[in-house]
């Protein structure tokens, strides 16, 4: 029910809201789960695996029971803010993901501050007053929509809050981050915040910890009937929501802090069952006066009731009420301290988990440093704050403390189990794991928490453990017979869940990656190109014409570069600029073949390896002056090279004076590929003598277009056939693509149709026929292996395992039904092996295709000892049918090279 | 995500570099004289301590340096 005054709730300000369709009011500053306590809503969906009744437990990411569907799946009601028309579904422990696309804008931010404060209880606002008032960049974050944490559960110290919230508002360089959950803590300080929109990723020279500490749970018989609950939520939902869940209350506690529950409820408690056998005198004292039994040392051994708790048992009493408040001690939310790779320790005097060293540049304050005393929350956190901002060169001084009474905090005296029903003591409320489960793992052999969590599930569901983490190793502790508890479980991010959408951000759908496109793209995209992606790269793949599949218009393209002539662009391929007195000697180092004696004017194709001998990438290379080279890449590995060649230059031989530019972007490519390859440069370059005389293959030439354009022409070719490659300035690439199709000849070509004509003439694609194990011997390109100088990786061509005979080598197939196409990857077997598994491989298909030259198919493909296969079959298993084909030598069309000079 | 110190852009997120492996490994100046036991060893052998590690990295999204610093593999401390 609600309380008719009191809370932080504004009554002026009514709510409508539907849990299970069901209508009910609540109040502006209401959560959802107060709301429902205050319409005398306290039983939540049944539990997810015995279906026991459950009631809502906690106040906050703790919560283990109170699940809800809303617009997004699985939110807790204790953390979700109540609004106008919120319509809640009870869940029993499974949310439903909502398939509709998200529509709300999810954004980043990156930032740097001097010190963050996690945390916005009296010991982060303290800290972060300290710290703030230095003029050091401050942050104070806190998951809660107002800063305050614990004062506003215990009613104390608020107009010294309001005061602290108002100045901290004030300080320029302070930002105060609510409703912002600090849930990952990586390297140097990093730490990612979550907003409900906004995902933050925040640097910081000093980290307060301020998190707090969680309240933990009592395990007895029925120890999760609806209406029991946290002591520290009761308080909350009391105090902060003026919203009462119980009439007649008892009080179940270890350890000092519920006695301040029972105190604040005092006319509604009958009874504090406190474990310790001597409880605080003054405690005691203050309790009879209020009328309310301390029973000491005793502990409730099972609750009463069916849908609701209706008394509890103690010893051989039994008492009536309809809540009980429990409190188990506390544990310190270390969870961001330990993520840090802070190392925590057991600490008798708390039983509990803390804090021990430090990895990070940090501090650790207040309840999360098992400091429960509100005077000492304080000074820890002013000192903090303080001494975070002169860490990072600011100064100030230490405040005067506002009043808080001092106490001292009796140590608890903890029960991790009581005899009884084990089956009925539940340790984790979301995953219904019982004492008996426990015991069941112990049982099987396990000593570790970590073991026993996953033979349990213990600790596995949304809330990770937050109230039956401690529990667990309570029990694991006592069952063992052992002192003290061993350890934890391995804290990880998130701390909290966090949704895929917000941290996805805006890079989803095209935005997800960069996309590079080349200035002849439009053109393309208008011709009705079909586009692969190769790296960022977005390239044509084949231009079908209407009615055209794949095939046919790739058969189309292929004729044409075969037959009359055909144009691509080419201007992905990577280019890296090299230049320096030592560019030469440094390519000579780095190709297998020999650049230093190139001749200006002059291209070569080159071959890189790995230190390991293992073919790295390929390309041509020209000489445009005597210190200077332009060396083309594949298109998906130009920055990989480009970073190969930094490697080399500046830490092996940072005495060659030589440099490379990334330059792919400043040239566009037009590939002019064909028998009639040199009409089309007659109109394009009308004065370019481009007979095979005069233009000898594997040179270059810088000249003019037609229309006055600079224009870098090479002839290199690789289809076999005469080609030219049209290198211009970028942002002249699109007008002079246009001037080459407007001669009328060309017909466009993409990738595919590329693939095929190199394939034909057995010319390798770096990355699919070869995979980082294939060395340039495997591929038949010794003659590419310069015996003369040293390269990188030559020495590993001495290696046994470069000489095995059964290495793979690169081959051609020819499938012996001229129609069958192998598919690419297919693995391929001797014929006559036995399909019983483990089935010997030969190889496999690296490159498959339909050929217009040759009328068939036919493939390359790399299988062990492969050349002394040639002329014998293979086979290919596949699902539904066995393709045999016979081993050729890679190079199917024109092998005498008789069309290049066309 | 580290932190990482660039000699010549000073500190700067792991997003940032490339990671380059074990400094202090040498390409041998002469392989061709190298037993294959011994340029095996180059070529696949490489420290993998529990605390401080000399490593490389290569600051390839911004200056495109090389330069190495030590690290400990145990609490990714960047030592120098």
């Amino acid at each position: 029910m609600r309380l008719p005054e009191g809370g932080r709730i504004d009554r002026t300000k009514p709510l409508r809201f539907t849990v299970d369709d069901i209508e009910y009011t609540g109040c502006a500053g209401d959560t959802l789960a107060s709301a429902m306590i205050a319409n005398g809503l306290l039983e939540v969906a049944p539990s997810a695996y015995r279906q026991r009744p459950r009631g809502i437990f906690a106040a906050g990411v703790d919560e283990p029971n109170a699940l809800v569907q809303l617009d997004d799946p699985m939110q807790l009601a204790t953390t979700t803010e109540l609004v106008d028309g919120l319509a809640a579904i009870l869940l029993s422990g499974k949310g439903r993901l909502i398939d509709t696309p998200d529509p709300t804008r999810y954004d980043k931010r990156n930032v740097h501050c001097d010190v963050l404060v996690v945390g916005g209880g009296p010991a982060g606002v303290a800290a972060a007053l300290t710290a703030g008032r230095t003029g050091a960049r401050v942050i104070l974050a806190d998951e809660q929509n107002e800063l305050g944490g614990g004062l506003l559960t215990e009613n104390r110290l608020l107009d010294w809050l309001a005061d602290a919230v108002d100045e901290l508002d004030a300080l320029d360089e302070t930002r105060i981050l609510t409703g912002t959950t600090a849930f990952g803590y990586y390297d140097q300080n990093f730490v990612a915040l979550a907003e409900k929109h906004r995902l933050w990723h925040v640097r910081a020279k000093r980290v307060v910890l301020a998190t707090g500490a969680h309240e933990r749970p009592l395990v007895f018989v029925d120890n999760d009937l609806p209406g029991i609950m946290l002591s520290s939520a009761v308080r909350q939902y009391v105090n902060r929501y003026a919203a009462l869940p119980g009439e007649n209350i008892v009080v179940a506690t270890t350890n000092d802090a519920a006695y301040g529950t029972a105190f604040d409820l005092a006319t509604r408690v009958s009874t504090i069952v406190d474990s310790r056998p001597e409880p605080p005198r003054e405690l005691v004292r203050r309790a009879q006066e209020l009328g309310i039994e301390v029973l000491a040392g005793a502990h409730v051994q099972q609750a009463l009731g069916t849908r609701r708790i209706g008394g509890v048992r103690v010893g051989d009493r039994q008492i009536a009420c309809d809540l009980l408040a429990v409190s188990g001690g506390w544990s310190p939310a270390v969870h961001l301290f330990s993520q840090s790779q802070g190392k925590i320790r057991y600490d008798e005097r708390v039983a509990a988990f803390v804090a021990d060293k430090s990895v990070q540049e940090q501090h650790i304050v207040g309840a999360a440093n098992a400091v429960y005393d509100l005077a000492g929350c304080l000074r820890e956190g002013f000192r903090a704050g303080l001494e975070a901002a002169k860490r990072t060169g600011f100064d100030g001084s230490l405040p005067e403390a506002p009043y808080a009474a001092t106490e001292t905090v009796a140590p608890p005296t903890p029960v991790w189990f009581v005899d009884g029903p084990e089956d009925r003591q539940f340790v984790d409320l979301q995953r219904d794991a019982t004492v008996a489960d426990v015991r069941r793992a112990t049982g099987a052999g396990m000593r570790s928490v970590e073991h026993v969590k996953r033979y349990t599930t213990i600790g596995t569901a949304h809330d990770q453990g937050k109230t039956a983490g401690f529990a667990a190793i309570g029990v694991i502790t006592q069952l063992l017979g052992a002192e003290a508890p061993q350890g934890t479980t391995t804290y990880r991010p998130p701390y909290t869940p966090v949704s895929f959408a917000l941290l996805a951000g805006r890079d989803r759908g095209e935005l997800h990656d960069p996309v590079r496109m080349t200035p002849m793209h439009d053109w393309h995209v208008r011709n009705g190109a079909l586009f692969e992606n190769v790296g960022q790269w977005k390239r044509p793949w084949y231009y079908p014409r209407p009615g055209e599949d794949r095939k046919t218009a790739v058969l189309r393209e292929c004729r044409a570069a075969r037959t009359s002539v055909a144009v691509m662009d080419a201007s992905t391929l990577g280019k890296i600029d090299i230049q320096g007195p030592d560019a030469g000697e440094f390519l000579n180092r780095m190709y297998t073949n020999a650049f230093a004696k190139l001749k200006v004017g002059h291209c070569r194709y080159g071959l890189l390896c790995r230190p390991d001998g293992m073919v790295f990438d390929d390309g041509v290379v020209m000489r445009v002056a005597e210190n200077r080279f332009l060396a083309t890449t594949t298109t998906g590995n130009a920055a990989a090279v480009l970073d190969w060649f930094e490697e080399w230059s500046q830490t092996e031989w940072p005495d060659l004076k030589v440099w490379f530019t990334s330059v792919t972007e400043q040239w566009a490519t037009i590939a002019v590929v064909g028998p009639q390859a040199r009409t089309v440069l007659s109109i394009v370059a009308p004065d370019v003598d481009c007979s095979a005389e005069s233009f000898e293959f594997m040179t270059f030439r810088d000249v003019r277009l037609a229309d006055g354009t600079p224009a870098r022409i090479a002839r290199v070719s690789f289809s076999g056939e005469l080609a030219f490659e049209i290198n211009v300035d970028g942002r002249h690439g699109a007008e002079v693509w246009n001037a080459v199709m407007a001669t009328g000849l060309p017909t466009p070509y993409g990738t595919e149709t590329m693939h095929v004509l190199r394939a034909e003439k057995g010319y390798v694609i770096v990355g699919q026929d070869t995979d980082g194990t294939v060395t340039p011997q495997d591929l038949g390109m010794e003659w590419i292996v310069s015996p003369r100088k040293d390269f990188v990786g030559k020495r590993s061509y001495r290696r046994p395992d470069a000489v095995r005979p059964d290495r793979k080598q690169l081959v051609g197939l020819l499938p012996v039904d001229p129609e069958d196409l192998l598919p690419e990857g297919a693995q391929l077997i001797a014929p006559d092996t036995s399909l019983a598994q483990p089935v010997p491989m030969l190889g496999h298909v690296t490159s498959s295709y339909h050929s217009a030259a040759l009328e068939r198919t036919f493939a390359l493909a790399l299988v062990k000892g492969g050349r002394q296969l040639i002329g014998q079959t293979v086979l290919a298993p596949l699902r539904d049918r066995t393709i045999a084909a016979t081993v050729t030598e890679p190079i199917f069309y024109d092998p005498e090279g008789t069309r290049r000079d066309g | 995500m580290l932190l990482i110190p660039c000699p010549w852009c000073g500190d700067r997120d792991e997003t940032e570099f490339h990671y380059g492996g074990q400094a202090g490994v040498p390409y041998p100046e002469r392989p061709a004289d190298l037993s294959d036991e011994d340029w095996g060893r180059y070529l696949f052998v490489r420290d993998n301590p529990k605390g401080r590690f000399e490593e490389r990295w290569s600051h390839s999204a911004g200056c495109r340096r090389w330069f190495s610093i030590v690290r400990d593999t145990v609490s990714n401390e960047i030592v120098r």
